[in-house]
């Protein structure tokens, strides 16, 4: 009974260790192979098109709902103390160094991060990566490569549009519907954020979110059973799996950057 | 499959996107100057007996209006002073006084320190690169705790001997342990 027991935790630390290895091979090889810059820079804007700008739309939308709900909840405690005009602060250090990056990657691992694995999936059930291997063509180059640098390519960009929209956003209802002043507005904000220290910062979190969250995706996808509930599965666990990543690791990001002060 | 040049023309209209967002957040949010720079101005220095909260960055104003930041702030090992580095926009440069004030200010009741400076009179001796604001000729940070402190110890020992029967004031009560 008990050496059973003990053999369960050693596969379970074997697969472990597995995954780990797996998923460094991939990384290794999709950053480290050679570049074919005559056809990869054709299929990096290809999947910058399905990884990108695809979700946009969704991203465009949550930044606004997400600004415009920050800026009606932050009124409604401001105007007790009657500090209304530092609305814009609010908004924007709150949006700049927690909100844009990490619910930016939430909804890019949903968006996007899931299409990834499910793609790459199929790929493998249907056999065109061992096919592929077949013809003498590298997947991890030809397919992984690609999807990886887009994810990484669009994950900061993604949460740029996002600040700007949401702080858009919270300038429409803090200033055009709830009247709070707009020089006031916009002052505050300027003399509370720093470019440096935030907004750079914010772009760092969502570099390392992007990685994260292409490299989870892109390893489940590769990595999954070849069957339509394997897909399923790799798909589920990507999302979750990123979606605590991005949280667990925004709390360590926040720490060293923000921690001192 | 979308034709190639579609796409391509979407993911620039994408990245362009994303740049002026970028665009946006350093003028518009963060109010980020690419004329003035701290390593750009002249450097002067004040000495405080207390600075009470001022920090590095704090703002430099002159009638209100923001000429520079705080770089540096350093203990005097010898009179237990507050030296306080101050760089200047390079276009007030040579043109204050030689005799200006510097005092710490509290930006409302509860805003950060900053410092003022207030032009004195002196017309042919202005203030150069290193030169220093004497302890005489600066006003420290103003601590609430302190005049609090200082309020209800003069009521405290005022209170005892002013406290008349005949007007009915009676002392703000200090709880004497």
């Amino acid at each position: 009974m008990l050496i059973k027991r003990i053999q369960l935790l050693g596969r379970i630390g074997l697969a472990f260790l597995g995954d780990i290895g797996r998923a460094t091979l991939i990384l290794y090889h999709a950053l480290v192979g050679k570049p074919d810059w005559v056809h990869g820079f054709g299929r990096l804007i290809q999947q910058l098109y399905s990884v990108g700008v695809l979700s946009l739309v969704i991203i465009i939308l949550s930044g606004l709902f997400i600004g415009m709900v920050l800026a009606l909840q932050g009124y409604t405690i401001l105007v007790k103390f009657g500090a209304e005009h530092a609305l814009g602060q609010l908004i924007s250090l709150s949006l700049v160094r927690e909100l844009g990056p990490v619910v930016s990657a939430l909804l890019f691992a949903g968006r996007a991060g899931s299409a990834l694995t499910a793609e790459i999936g199929l790929m493998k059930t249907t056999e065109q990566l061992s096919s592929m291997e077949m013809m003498g063509i590298d997947p991890l180059r030809r397919i992984i490569a690609p999807r990886f640098w887009a994810g990484q390519i669009s994950m900061p960009l993604l949460a740029l549009i996002f600040n700007c929209v949401a702080i858009l956003g919270g300038y429409t209802v803090g200033v055009e519907w709830l009247g709070v002043d707009t020089g006031a507005f916009w002052a505050n904000m300027q003399s509370a954020v720093d470019f440096y220290a935030d907004v750079m910062n914010g772009v760092i979190k969502s570099v390392v979110f992007g990685t994260v969250i292409t490299w989870i995706a892109v390893y489940q996808g590769n990595d999954c059973t070849p069957t339509s509930e394997g897909i399923g599965r790799a798909t589920t666990r990507t999302v979750v799996y990123s979606s605590l990543a991005i949280l667990g690791l925004d709390f360590f990001l926040t720490a060293v950057m923000f921690g001192e002060t | 499959m979308m034709k190639m040049k579609t796409v391509e023309i979407t993911v620039g209209i994408f990245m362009v996107a994303a740049i002026l967002s970028l665009l946006m957040l350093a003028l518009q949010v963060s109010g980020l100057s690419f004329f003035f720079k701290e390593d750009g101005g002249y450097k002067i220095k004040a000495e405080f007996s207390n600075i009470g909260s001022l920090k590095i960055k704090g703002k430099v104003t002159v009638a209100g209006v923001v000429i520079g930041r705080v770089v540096n702030i350093k203990l005097d090992p010898d009179t237990f002073n507050a030296t306080v580095w101050l760089a200047i926009d390079p276009i007030h440069a040579k043109k204050l006084p030689y005799d200006s004030r510097a005092s710490i200010l509290t930006a409302g009741l509860l805003g950060d320190n900053y410092i003022s400076l207030t032009p004195g009179f002196e017309e042919n001796k202005f203030l150069q690169e290193g030169d220093i604001i004497p302890m005489g000729s600066t006003d420290s940070a103003v601590v609430l705790e302190q005049l609090i402190s200082k309020f209800l110890a003069g009521q405290a020992s005022g209170g005892s001997k002013k406290s008349d029967p005949k007007t009915g004031v009676e002392p703000v009560s200090v709880p004497v342990p």
